[in-house]
């Protein structure tokens, strides 16, 4: 399955289309090894978008309620988990405590001027947050032929999901080829 | 070879960048990257690459940067000395530092980023229109405007959703009809620091004022007292002769205190409980409206109400001004959500804008909607954008030219520098058309944003289908004869001119 994956895909060093066989179903949809291969060979279906979650004021929070075009292609628990490890990411970036306080005068106190140095709190829970859906793409959601964005590329108003299906099987409709990703697994 | 050009024909959107087509490479090799702020949609003006951004009107800032810097600059030369040799040198210090901290507080408070939303994409816009015709059921000419209720804290809120940036507005978020961006947090669009204050640059807004109503009562003071020491030497008249910056210095103080000392008494209410001047002025949490109206978002007391203002998280801007346009983003739908925005307020006509350049930019519009264009949502901005740069000419500074189109037109005045009143508050009846228009303008824009949403939807594809590679080419060469980076640049030259006369004065 793996070979067949690379023969049908794309050298990332030359940039080149490789040839695909006709009728050479290369693997069932949505099942990538990983990200890059799956970038590469794909080809995008949908956007599913998780809008903010605005029940406890204007705190960065997404909703954990499960998108309904995603019920096919993962579990309701991986995507809440991650959502709720996020959630936890965006409470800890806006917590008002001692340590923000502290960060607050002593940016006040130099004139900000501090801040050309140092980055800010938020500023280190977000790249934190890069990492961590980085590598939630990488291990969960790219072999089932899903993308997370991350939702500062998007200003913060959604959680997007793109969902991709495998170059090969393009022409084919969901369907069948969701079928086969079932008898795949 | 048949093979590939069979793939190419078979492949929809790639997320990799594929070997150039021959009509692609020479447009791609010619054009050096552009930045984000570049082609941001709203009505500002950016300087120092992306790195300073301010509101379009910026005339009165430069007024409130001369009076500050003229009343401190006779101060510093006039009084200081006698004071220094009568009094104590620490008055200069002080003085000195007070300034400064005006200064830097005040151009922090007009260079940020006040907490700008940026603009659903495409595909982002789509599938809150999917689900609102959804909701709705119908898809009548005229549809009712869109609100989500979500209630916070036990109050509830009703979300706006906003035609100009394709979103439902976050609580506590306006549109500014000036800068023509949603902005978090908005309080209000403050003329005198043109820019607009919003969650990211209260703070410092707070601040400026704060600091600068003890400045102005420091000058005042001690110019006062300049004048009476030496009236006991010399005699009030020739005081008055001996010094007339004196004079000059404490007319404008005393105008300025009764204001700003005002404001900031204002503001400080605000931040104690937690309010914005938008939400105050339309007295959304007042307990007049009805018996179980409270604030959801005051934390209860008032000390934590000013440290979670002052001494909170600053959030990092949305907008990435820097960043680099990235081309290779996959798309879903055609950018045709922009256009119908663009086409609808082309007919609006506003005397701002010029007639010529309405119409060409009206040709261009249907010329796009005629045409798929397969270009990712950044870089769909400069296609809707660009007409009316290269139309324009060196006269409109805007680098979203859109935007005299797009304003509304409704009571609009140009800016606030024809205003008397000193205060940003005080001036009440700027503020509810600056601030917050939508009340009154609003339905309008709805409307005639709503009329014109169906004839782009009917041309292009449906969302769902996906177009095939050819088209690329065609839509890069259309883009690359209107874009005119040249005329652009002129125009940014211009304005970073005039901010270097300013800093010479």
């Amino acid at each position: 399955m793996l070979s067949s994956m690379k023969e049908g895909c794309h050298d990332p060093k030359t940039k080149q289309t490789q040839l695909l066989k006709p009728g050479r179903r290369t693997k069932a949809s949505g099942v990538f090894h990983n990200l890059q291969e799956m970038q590469h060979c794909a080809s995008l279906v949908t956007k599913v978008f998780i809008q903010r979650d605005y029940s406890e004021g204007t705190v960065c929070r997404f909703q954990t309620k499960f998108p309904s075009e995603l019920n096919i292609r993962i579990e309701r628990t991986l995507l809440e988990e991650t959502v709720k490890t996020l959630n936890s990411y965006y409470m800890e970036a806006e917590k008002i405590g001692g340590q923000s306080y502290m960060e607050g005068c002593l940016a006040c106190a130099t004139a900000y001027i501090v801040f050309l140095c140092m980055e800010t709190r938020y500023e280190k829970v977000l790249k934190k947050i890069s990492g961590y859906i980085q590598e939630q793409n990488e291990k969960i959601y790219a072999p089932r032929g899903l993308l997370l964005t991350d939702p500062v590329e998007r200003g913060m108003r959604v959680l997007e999901v793109s969902i991709f299906e495998d170059q090969g099987s393009a022409g084919s409709s969901p369907s069948s080829t969701l079928s086969s990703d079932s008898s795949a697994r | 070879m048949h093979l590939g050009e069979s793939t190419r024909e078979c492949e929809y959107s790639q997320i990799s960048t594929r070997s150039s087509t021959p009509m692609e490479t020479p447009y791609k090799k010619k054009t050096p990257k552009k930045r984000k702020w570049e082609t941001f949609p709203g009505r500002n003006r950016f300087y120092c690459d992306g790195r300073i951004m301010m509101a379009k009107q910026t005339g009165v800032f430069y007024l409130t940067l001369v009076l500050i810097l003229v009343t401190c600059g006779l101060f510093f030369t006039f009084d200081c000395w006698f004071l220094a040799e009568q009094l104590t040198p620490i008055i200069p210090v002080i003085g000195a530092v007070l300034f400064l901290f005006v200064i830097g507080t005040l151009l922090r408070t007009s260079f940020s980023d006040p907490g700008v939303l940026p603009r659903a994409t495409p595909d982002e816009a789509a599938d809150l229109e999917r689900q609102i015709d959804v909701a709705n059921g119908s898809t009548g000419y005229r549809p009712p405007p869109r609100t989500k209720e979500v209630v916070i804290n036990g109050q509830t809120v009703k979300l706006k959703y906003c035609f100009t940036c394709k979103i439902f507005r976050p609580p506590r978020a306006s549109h500014c009809s000036l800068c023509d961006n949603c902005v978090e947090r908005f309080d209000h669009h403050c003329p005198w620091v043109g820019n607009c204050v919003g969650k990211r640059n209260y703070r410092f807004f707070y601040m400026f004022i704060l600091s600068l109503s003890f400045l102005t009562v420091f000058i005042f003071a001690f110019v006062i007292t300049h004048i009476i020491l030496n009236s006991q030497r010399i005699g009030f008249l020739s005081a008055l002769k001996d010094s007339p910056a004196s004079v000059l210095e404490v007319v404008v103080c005393f105008f300025s205190v009764w204001s700003i000392v005002g404001l900031s008494g204002f503001h400080t209410y605000l931040i104690s409980s937690n309010q914005t001047t938008n939400e105050d002025i339309k007295g959304s949490w007042s307990s007049k409206r009805s018996k179980d109206n409270y604030n959801p978002y005051s934390y209860g007391n008032i000390f934590t109400n000013c440290c979670a203002a002052l001494c909170g998280p600053l959030p990092p801007s949305l907008i990435d001004r820097r960043g680099f346009i990235q081309s290779d983003a996959p798309q879903l739908a055609p950018p045709t959500n922009g256009l119908p925005m663009y086409g609808s307020t082309q007919s609006q006509q506003s005397h701002k804008c010029d007639q010529d350049q309405c119409i060409q930019s009206t040709k261009f519009v249907l010329q796009v909607a005629t045409t798929p264009l397969l270009q990712q949502q950044q870089s769909s901005e400069p296609v809707i954008l660009s007409p009316e740069n290269g139309a324009s000419l060196p006269g409109r500074a805007s680098l979203a030219l859109g935007g005299p189109c797009t304003s509304l037109p409704l009571g609009q005045p140009t800016p606030p520098a024809s205003t008397p009143s000193l205060s940003c508050h005080e001036a009440t009846d700027l503020l509810p058309i600056h601030g917050h228009p939508h009340n009154h303008s609003h339905p309008l824009q709805e409307q005639l944003a709503h009329h014109h949403f169906l004839t782009p939807e009917e041309v292009p594809s449906p969302p769902g289908m996906l177009h095939c590679g050819s088209p690329l080419g065609h839509s890069h060469t259309m883009q690359g004869s209107f874009y005119n980076p040249a005329s652009q640049d002129s125009l940014h030259e211009d304005s970073v001119r005039g901010l270097v006369k300013l800093s010479s004065v």
